[in-house]
């Protein structure tokens, strides 16, 4: 997508506090186009890494392509500090739980609904394990997009579920409410192919609205260019060319 | 950072950091995907004080390969500490 180099652009991007799951304020990075709109909006669910640069410069993105985003912390609840730092606190005390995350992004949802600028049609978009919470949210939630960027844990073996991880989100795929984008790296080993594979066939028995692209060459995260062992240029290229085709066919 | 393994241990003792020594209590183990090493997986180890853990952390990120060779020669240099204690 080009501008025209005669279009006038503006953006506001900026932290705002939203009371999330257990009525906690939590913050979240929210990006936005600074015209009058209405535009369409997303939910950005962060990865395992925490609520870091990328995930801010993605928020950006996302409104450079004139959806009104925002991106909760989801590791909000522990002691603030850099990001690798919050991220390995919340690895050492036990993950976060779905539920609260299906918590926070419903008060993402419902705070991007209410809006005067937004369209109502909300999409969501993951990575890592915020392509699990994406799918999981849009199982549990009313999106009207969902794109899953190599969410690992989507299969998940009995012995593997908990108090904090009760449910697969494969055993939710009956309740998606939402398209589905799934972006996966044909190398990576979570998500495996052959768990792609497991999920795909689900989506189809149960008839969802899902399209699935595989890149050969590619791992897991092949996005993140500040990664250099994960990123992929050419397939990166192209699977944003998916996310905006699809974002565009959905709630554009 | 899909695989979640991780698991904690209590240790006691000193690590120096960024902001220079602090006092350690636990320590973060876990597989996962690193965010500085050149590896898909990566075992990670997080020498923290619990009170302050987001301030005072000694990261490391380690292939599965010399993650074992830093055990062998961990437990070579204990079995050599304890024979120095117990003599």
């Amino acid at each position: 997508m080009g501008r025209r180099t005669d279009e006038y652009e503006g953006m506001i991007a900026e932290t705002v506090a939203i009371r999330g799951f257990g009525d906690d304020y939590i913050n979240a990075y929210f990006a936005r186009p600074t015209g009058a709109g209405p535009y369409p909006a997303m939910v950005l669910f962060h990865h395992r890494p925490g609520w870091d640069e990328f995930y801010k410069e993605t928020t950006r993105r996302f409104a450079h392509h004139d959806y009104v985003t925002i991106c909760p912390d989801l590791y909000g609840r522990a002691p603030a500090g850099e990001p690798d730092d919050v991220a390995a606190w919340v690895r050492g005390h036990g993950d976060v739980s779905d539920e609260q995350v299906v918590g926070d992004g419903k008060a993402c949802l419902d705070f991007l609904r209410a809006l005067p600028y937004t369209t109502g049609k909300v999409g969501t978009f993951g990575t890592c394990s915020g392509g699990r919470h994406a799918l999981i949210a849009a199982s549990r939630l009313q999106f009207d997009a969902v794109i899953d960027c190599w969410g690992g844990r989507v299969v998940m073996a009995p012995e593997d579920l908990n108090d904090a991880y009760p449910v697969a989100p494969i055993d939710l795929t009956k309740d998606l409410s939402a398209p589905l984008l799934g972006i996966f790296g044909n190398d990576d080993g979570a998500p495996s192919p052959e768990e792609v594979d497991q999920h795909e066939a689900e989506c189809k028995r149960l008839g969802k609205d899902y399209e699935f692209h595989r890149y050969d060459g590619a791992g897991h995260g092949f996005f993140y260019y500040d990664r250099p062992a994960a990123y992929r240029a050419e397939q990166a290229v192209d699977g944003w060319t998916k996310v905006w085709d699809f974002l565009d066919r959905t709630i554009g | 950072m899909c695989t979640t393994i991780a698991t904690t241990a209590t240790v006691t003792g000193s690590a120096k950091g960024a902001k220079g020594w602090f006092h350690v209590d636990k320590a973060y183990l876990g597989y996962d995907h690193p965010y500085h090493a050149q590896f898909e997986h990566a075992v990670s180890i997080d020498f923290v004080n619990e009170e302050s853990s987001t301030k005072n952390r000694l990261a490391v990120e380690l292939s599965r390969e010399s993650a074992r060779e830093l055990v062998r020669q961990l437990l070579a240099v204990m079995e050599e500490a304890d024979a120095y204690e117990n003599r």
